[in-house]
């Protein structure tokens, strides 16, 4: 069993031994800590030189990679926690999705930013948020989340080995712990990838036809397939759940393709509701002619910060039985 | 002294007679600057030119005295006030022009306009401070691929409130990198004169994080060229980080009619600290004539061409 944390672990590992111009930059990344959430554990030991422990510096850092980028370098950037994007957020704005576009076409600037976001273990308002709905949008940005459905460490290393855009790659504290369902641990599910979209579909497998698409990315997508499986064991209800890994550009196809079999269709994420990814998600879809969904529903954090204590949390941020209690809701006559 | 100029347009030896000296060179190199800019004033009010410009009028020696003596490696940075770097660097005064008109010939084919230039390996943005990080890496990337370049990033005294700033000069020293940061001290930023911006030390800055530092209150190039030679000259021997802290002045308005600044304040620097004027009696009146007649032709000669090209097709753009 490899864990999500394993993944991108084996993946840096590859990067750096594949490509010289691969850098690391992050604090307190160097062994034997490896980094707060030890994602780079093993790195600074094996590639001394290009494993940089760097200042409490999130803004400068992140200007740093451009830089190496715009000189020919492919620099990956450790953020300790997503939080902490918003010191950079100038930098990546204003800075690293600009270059290639206003400098009409001339440079690329393939800096990765992997950063964990996420709550649930009690670290309080400013270290357990998701606040990558803030990025999306932003032109000349790509943004990636990893799934189990698929491998994580393999988004990981094409983006950091080929990507040609300034890319954040939107980890999860809890998602770390999960095996990646690989092979063996697919257990009860059936998983197809969708070909050039970033995106996997996965349904209960041996069930009926779904009847309502459930859409979420990260660690989301982790708790809504555990609802799936509830759902279908214990209410019968059938559903198929639609996880994209690249959440900008995006690409709206596939839930587009799946909510117009089902019909219904529910957005999750851990984000705070107003403005998130599903409210764009929904406003794709209402713009699609002649789609005709019975009931479309958006499940996401609270429009609050996020309480360190545990019952607190939890009442903010959506989980297993606010899944099945909406789908059911959803599907009440 | 035996210098590597970039080959800069306009730079080559147009003269009669003798191959154009030192002297004349750097002549050249602020006169053009200097023309562009006016007719860029000048014209303004025509409504040719997009967005806003700022000049470089009265700094011009910095630009010329620095980059004149980069080598083709070497990569520049620099910030909004951003035109005098470019000619001096070698860029093409009337893909400038073209760009500040919004036109498909310009430096980066009218996307990005007065501030947001690249060619070879120069590069501006508009965004005070936040160029500074990334010129830090640019040097560390040039250190690691061992291409010998220096790289050079241009701020002035107001952006020292920006906080990136510190982060990148504590990587910049950390890390060794070989890197040259240049503050354009022109004791105003837009309306606000130094002292209600900047408190303390503007050395200690950098000696704090040691970054060594000279300081030089001129606006002679022929004072300026030896100071940034020395420094280079530290950085291609290895030894880090530099900084040149430059007392200079901003003769115009901070980009248009906004000098908020009272007349006989700047008469007195236009008197005083002309570097074009400080210049000009080390050169043979009649090929000092030569060039200024020479520098006249080409910048209308840029700018009538820049006017007369095409606008870029916005259907073009949206398939990109
Ligand atoms: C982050 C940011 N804040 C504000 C501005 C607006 N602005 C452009 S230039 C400028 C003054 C800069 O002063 P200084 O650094 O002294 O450079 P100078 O204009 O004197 O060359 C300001 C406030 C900006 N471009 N970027
Ligand atoms: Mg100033």
């Amino acid at each position: 069993m490899t864990t999500v944390l394993a993944s991108l672990n084996q993946a840096l590992h590859r990067c750096l031994a594949e490509n010289d111009l691969v850098f690391l930059l992050g604090e307190d990344v160097l062994d034997p800590y490896g980094g707060a959430f030890k994602v780079s554990r093993g790195l600074s030991s094996q590639y001394p030189g290009r494993v940089l422990t760097t200042p409490i510096s999130e803004a400068g850092i992140v200007g740093v990679a451009a830089g190496m980028a715009l000189r020919g370098m492919r620099p990956v950037v450790e953020i300790m926690f997503g939080d902490f994007l918003t010191l950079a957020a100038d930098q990546i704005i204003n800075h690293l999705a600009k270059y290639r576009w206003m400098y009409n076409e001339q440079v690329r600037v393939p800096v990765i930013i992997r950063t964990p976001m996420g709550g649930r273990r009690g670290y309080g308002p400013t270290h357990s948020q998701t606040l990558e709905k803030h990025f999306l949008g932003a032109p000349g940005l790509q943004v990636l989340a990893p799934t189990t459905a698929g491998n994580p460490g393999a988004l990981l290393s094409s983006a950091i080995l080929d990507a040609e855009d300034p890319t954040l790659f939107i980890e999860n504290k809890l998602q770390y712990l999960e095996p990646v369902l690989d092979g063996e641990n697919r257990g009860e599910f059936e998983i197809q990838e969708l070909g050039e979209t970033f995106s996997y579909r996965l349904t209960v497998n041996g069930a009926p036809p779904a009847v309502l698409t459930l859409a979420a990315y990260g660690y989301m997508a982790d708790l809504a397939r555990k609802a799936m499986l509830s759902l279908a064991y214990e209410d019968e209800i059938f559903t198929e759940l639609v996880i994209p890994t690249r959440l900008a550009p995006l690409e709206i196809s596939p839930i587009l393709d799946s909510a117009r079999k089902t019909g219904q269709l529910l957005v999750i994420e851990e984000g705070a509701l107003t403005l998130g990814w599903g409210a764009e998600v929904l406003a794709r879809l209402a713009e699609t002619d002649r789609l005709h969904l019975r009931n479309c529903r958006r499940l996401a954090g609270k429009d609050t910060p996020i309480p360190a204590s545990g019952p607190l949390e939890d009442a903010t941020l959506p989980g297993v039985t606010d899944i099945q209690d909406t789908v059911r809701k959803m599907l009440q006559p | 002294m035996s210098i590597k100029t970039t080959q800069a347009p306009g730079k080559a030896d147009h003269l009669e007679g003798a191959p154009e000296n030192q002297a004349e060179t750097w002549y050249r190199g602020m006169k053009r600057i200097r023309v562009f800019e006016e007719t860029v004033l000048e014209n303004f009010p025509r409504g040719i030119f997009f967005g806003t410009t700022h000049t470089y009028i009265g700094q011009e020696a910095n630009a010329v005295g620095i980059l004149s003596q980069l080598t083709p490696p070497d990569v520049v940075f620099s910030n909004h006030r951003c035109h005098g770097h470019f000619l001096a660097y070698g860029g093409s005064m009337h893909a400038l022009f073209a760009e500040l008109m919004g036109r498909a010939t310009g430096v980066c084919g009218g996307r990005g306009g007065s501030q947001h230039l690249h060619w070879r390996n120069f590069y501006s943005n508009g965004i005070q401070g936040g160029i500074v990080p990334t010129a830090t890496g640019m040097a560390l990337a040039e250190k690691f691929r061992q291409t010998g370049a220096a790289t050079v990033v241009f701020l002035g005294d107001g952006t020292l409130g920006e906080g990136v700033v510190y982060e990148a000069l504590n990587m910049a020293s950390l890390w060794q990198a070989p890197i040259l940061f240049v503050l354009e001290n022109n004791r105003i930023a837009q309306t606000t004169p130094i002292n209600l911006a900047v408190a303390g030390s503007l050395t200690g800055r950098f000696s704090a994080f040691n970054i060594p530092v000279i300081e030089l209150d001129s606006s002679d190039v022929q004072e300026i060229h030896p100071v940034a030679q020395t420094l280079l000259g530290e950085i291609r021997h290895g030894n880090g980080p530099q900084a040149l802290v430059l007392h200079t002045c901003r003769f115009g308005p901070h980009s248009k009619g906004d000098d908020t600044r009272r007349s006989e304040e700047l008469e007195q620097l236009r008197r005083t600290r002309d570097p074009v004027l400080i210049h000009a009696p080390r050169l043979d009146p009649e090929r000092r004539a030569a060039i200024d007649a020479e520098v006249a032709q080409e910048v209308a000669g840029a700018f009538t061409r820049a006017l007369a090209d095409p606008y870029p097709n916005p259907l073009d753009e949206a398939r990109t």
